[in-house]
Order: C-alpha cells, then structure tokens, then sequence
C-alpha cells in the first residue's frame, strides 16, 4: 500500500525527497520549541487553510474541475460546526461536532455534485455553478441578522457573524496554541498521504484520464461521473474541514468568510503553486498564507492587490504555477544524477501544460 | 449466431439524416468490415453501436440483450472496445500508464505489469512507454488506442479507420494481428476505405452510402457490383 505514495501523479519520489519532507517535519515539530506562542497560533491558522487549497489541487489539477465552491463548504461546516458545537453543550461532543460538519459539508457537495455532473456541467459552466452556490450561501447568511434566524440556542447573527461555540475540546483541556498546532501538523500529514496515496491508486488514475480524455476513460468501462462525483466530495469535504477547523479555532465565523474575495483566495494559492502536484501546492499555499498574512498586518487591500497580481502573473509566466516551474528546475538540476528512464518520466510528468 | 444486432436504427442531427433504417448483424467471431464514402455514416453507425449517440429511431441488441438505453461504459462491461477514428488517448500520460488504465479493471499485480509488457511489445511501444502518449507519431497513438481497446479483451472490438496514418507495412502488420485475435475468437467490426486491408481481413463487407445499406456480402461480391463502384466514383446519388 504504501508504494503508492510514490507514483507518476505525484512529484517527488526516492530517498531524498523522503528525507527532505522528514527533516521539514522535524522542523515544523519542533517549531513550538523555540517559537513564542503567538506565532505558534498564526501558524495554526495558515495550516487550517492548506486542507482547502489540497482539495482544489485535487479537484482542480487532478479532476480537471475547477470548483469556485471551496469556501461554500467551508462555511457549511464552519457554522454547521458551530451550531452543532452549541447545540451538543461544548466539551468533548465538539470532537464530534467536528466530524459531523465534515460530513455535513461532503453531503451537500454529494447533492450539489449530483445535479452537476449528472446534469452534464463541465468546463467553465462548473466553476459558474460552484460561485452562483457560493455566492447565494453567503448572500443568505449575510441576511440572518434578526433573532428569528437560530438553530437551537445557536444564533446565526448575519453579517455579526456567529459565536460563542467552543473551541476543540477533550474533557477540560481546550485543544489552542501549541496543541491545535500539533493537531494541524498531523492533520495535514495524515491527509497530504492520503492524497498522494489515492491520486497514485487506480482510482487516481481514473480521474486523471478522466481530466484528459473523458470520453476515452469511459470508453474503457469507467463511469466517470462517479469518478468526478468521488472527487469533488473528497475536495469539497477538505475544504469543510478547513471550516470547521477554522471555527473552532477562533469560536466566531462570519458570511464574509464566504463570498466572493474569500472564494477567489484558494483559486489564486493554487494556480500560483502549481495545481496538478499536491506537494507544490502544499508548500506554495503556506507560503501565500504567510505572506499574505504579514502583509495584511500593514494593509488588507495591499494584500488583496499583491494576491491579484500574483494571479496575473501566473497566468502570464508560469501557467503550471511558481512553485511546480521551481520544482521542475530543481529536478531538472538533480536529472543527470539518476537513471535514464527515470529522467525520461520526470521530463514527461513535468511537461509544460501548453506544450 | 449473431452478437450485434443493429434493428432499424436511424440518427437524425437536425435536418440532416445520418443513418437511415440500418440493419445490421455482426456474427460472433467473424471479421466484418463496413466501407463506404466519406458521409456514408459509417462513424455515426459506430457511435450509435458503442452509445456515444443514442438513436432516433430503432434499436441495438448486443449477445441477445437490447443495451439502446444503455450508456457507453456499461455497453463497454459488457464486452465491447472501441478504437476511434481520430486517436483518442490521454495525450498528457506516459504511454504506459495509458494501457494501465485500460487493464487495471481486468488484471492487477505482477499479472497486470505482464501483460502491460506484452501489449507494449506487441504494438512496438516498448521503448516509447515513459514518453507522454502525445508526443508519440500519429500511427503509433493509433496503435497505442488499438492496445488499450484489446487490453479489456472484448468480445467485439470495433475500430474506426485503423491503419489512417499507417504505412503499407504497419497496415499489413495491423491486418495480421487482427486475424490473430479473431482466431482466437474475437469478433471485430472494422471500418476501413484502404480495400488491400479489407481484403486482408474482411469474411463480410457491408457497404454504407447515404446512411443507408447500399450491399452486403463478401468483398469479391461487393467488388463485382457495378454500383458499388459507382458509389466510389461519386456517380451514383442515391440507392
């Protein structure tokens, strides 16, 4: 099982690759150590969003599906999460409350998903879709501001936003700073392989096909539309955790966290990073958080403007992203160092797309 | 025994009638070709059999079972592969993991890389099999397709234009590995305009023009009719 976290999906393979992703996570581990606990807690929080921008990689570079839906289910399970956390009393059940909005947002992506690729929505159409969803989410919850709108004692309170549900909680220890920080770091450790694991099975290999060539994919017995549909509720599910998450580590969430700039920021990480690796985009989408973080602390439209321009110039200079071209270089550096035919398959995984 | 029964089927788009009322019988095991002029519907014919498009009127049996409604992967689970007439690969995929796609369902473990090997081998791709599927020749993607069809091992292999952009040596070897797995009881429905390869392999023609049958029987036969001719020399407008 575990070859398949080598694969020709996925960039990176062999002893050094695995060396080098030990020593990061060595480093990521120890960071607590000698890091004061407010930056420990930012890094909570860029680490909440990296399950968001994996699961467009794999809807997206993968799937071929470019959704503008992540942050649509982000908010499902971001305020399911919340109105589950009120409603079961806190505690330990938030451990639960958790679980349950992660299924709650993969069940809507299930329904919405359904009615897409059933109804034969591709191509630009699915990305209009996925907004006009987006889009009509928050537009709603922007207008639940009077006290009729309440689940349970859980006020939805429109564009105030809601609050008051506990964070993560085990018995009496709340699960903030360093010890969320460790949950993100296993998290995305646990679901990074899991990805590279899934895009590098036979079911990966469908739904690359199926990105390439549907008709042929299904001309060999593939229904793809289960493939399509498999894969936009394991993208979308990732996004809900990330809003759960993300819930549960400010105990607030509002509609702004929906709409339209908040939808088009996963968009950008990921086209930036290089959408067709998972590694790429990993790396990429945290460094963007980091960055767009630290800008932000000077001016939120200087940031917002350095985000757009890094979208232009994406498109403009490096449509396979930033951080895939520089990984590229460096594997074009470390070719002439290994055997012939693995030369030839990483020149072909690395193809420039419009070549 | 007939595996393929086409009843009556015609395919309008619009305005324009593509295939008109075929019948058709493909037997289990033999090679049958459709020929016929450019716009006789001899592709459409194909997509209609395989479920790319549904029909506007008729019907389609396949080993007895009416599969019209059916969509294009359950037809292809129930033992039909089909190569198209323009190459139809993942062009962004190594060339191995191309045929991996197409096995994976069938074969898994050191049987599937087995058997990767032998088709890589046997459609000449073996040293090719890290390049990406679209940086292959024209003729090679075509056998590359041509590999993926057989790797699901269908009871009917349908292909469209086989040996387009082929040399006479490759269509002749292509012929010949046709004939090898019809004797290994492979039913194969061929359309094809190169009449040395229909001669190769053909045990039945049937001529399409129009959208319509216009003859049927063997290639020698078909030849013989004047009209047949005709049809190839644009004389004759209708049947």
């Amino acid at each position: 099982m575990f070859k398949l976290l080598e694969g020709p999906q996925t960039l990176g393979r062999g002893k050094m690759f695995w060396s080098c992703f030990l020593v990061v996570l060595a480093g990521a581990l120890a960071y607590p150590l000698f890091a004061d606990s407010y930056d420990v807690g930012n890094f909570a929080y860029f680490l909440i969003w990296i399950f968001m921008a994996l699961g467009l990689c794999l809807m997206w570079g993968y799937g071929g599906m470019l959704s503008f839906g992540q942050t649509l289910f982000f908010g499902i399970a971001g305020y399911g999460y919340g109105v589950l956390a009120i409603n079961m009393g806190g505690g330990t059940a938030t451990i639960a409350a958790l679980a349950l909005s992660v299924v709650l947002a993969m069940i809507a992506a299930g329904i919405l998903g359904y009615f897409m690729i059933w109804g034969g929505i591709n191509g630009i159409f699915f990305g209009i879709v996925t907004l006009s969803a987006t889009l009509v989410l928050a537009f709603f919850l922007g207008q639940t501001a009077g006290p009729e709108w309440h689940i349970g004692p859980a006020r939805l309170n429109g564009f105030n936003g809601m609050k008051g549900m506990d964070p993560l909680t085990v018995g009496d220890f709340y699960i903030e700073g360093s010890a969320l920080y460790y949950v993100m770091v296993a998290l995305i450790v646990i679901v990074y392989l899991a990805l590279r694991m899934l895009v590098n099975s036979g079911i990966g290999n469908v739904i690359v096909a199926t990105r390439e060539n549907p008709q042929r994919a299904e001309m060999l017995g593939y229904d793809v539309r289960k493939y399509q549909l498999l894969t936009f509720v394991i993208g979308s599910g990732l996004a809900g955790l990330s809003g759960a998450l993300y819930t549960s580590w400010g105990q607030f969430i509002t509609p702004s966290s929906i709409g339209l700039p908040a939808a088009a920021m996963p968009i950008v990480w990921v086209a930036f990073s290089g959408r067709s690796d998972l590694t790429a985009t990993l790396v990429g989408s945290f460094l963007l958080l980091f960055g767009f973080q630290t800008i932000t602390v000077y001016s939120q439209q200087a940031a917002l403007v350095l985000m757009g321009a890094l979208l232009l110039a994406t498109v403009m200079l490096a449509p396979q992203g930033f951080v895939l071209g520089i990984g590229k270089l460096a594997a074009d550096w470390w070719r002439g160092r290994r055997w012939p035919s693995d030369v030839v398959a990483e020149a072909g995984r690395l193809q420039p797309e419009d070549s | 025994m007939s595996l393929v029964e086409v009843k009556g089927v015609s395919k309008r788009f619009g305005g324009l009638t593509a295939v008109s009322g075929v019948d058709l019988t493909v037997n289990a095991g033999e090679i049958h070709c459709l020929i016929g002029p450019n716009g006789a519907g001899k592709s459409t014919l194909f997509k209609l059999i395989v479920g790319l498009y549904p029909p506007t009127e008729g019907s389609i049996l396949f080993d007895t079972v009416d599969i019209t409604a059916e969509r294009p992967y359950a037809r292809v689970q129930r033992g039909m592969s089909i190569k198209m007439q323009a190459p139809s690969v993942f062009k962004e995929l190594p060339v191995r993991q191309n045929i991996q796609t197409a096995l994976q369902e069938r074969l898994s473990g050191s049987e599937r890389s087995a058997e990767e090997d032998r088709l890589l081998t046997l459609l000449n791709l073996a040293a090719d099999c890290d390049k990406l599927a679209g940086a292959l020749s024209h003729g090679q993607q075509q056998w590359l397709e041509i590999g993926m069809a057989l790797a699901l091992k269908p009871q009917l292999l349908l292909l469209d234009e086989p040996t387009a952009g082929m040399s006479p040596e490759e269509t002749f070897r292509t012929g010949e590995l046709i004939r090898s797995f019809n004797s290994e009881g492979m039913t194969v429905l061929v359309v094809e305009h190169d009449m040395a390869f229909v001669r190769q392999v053909a045990q039945r023609v049937t001529v399409l023009h129009l959208g319509r049958i216009f003859a049927r029987g063997t290639l020698d036969s078909i030849l013989q009719d004047e009209k047949v001719a005709e049809i190839y020399l644009g004389k004759t407008h209708a049947h």
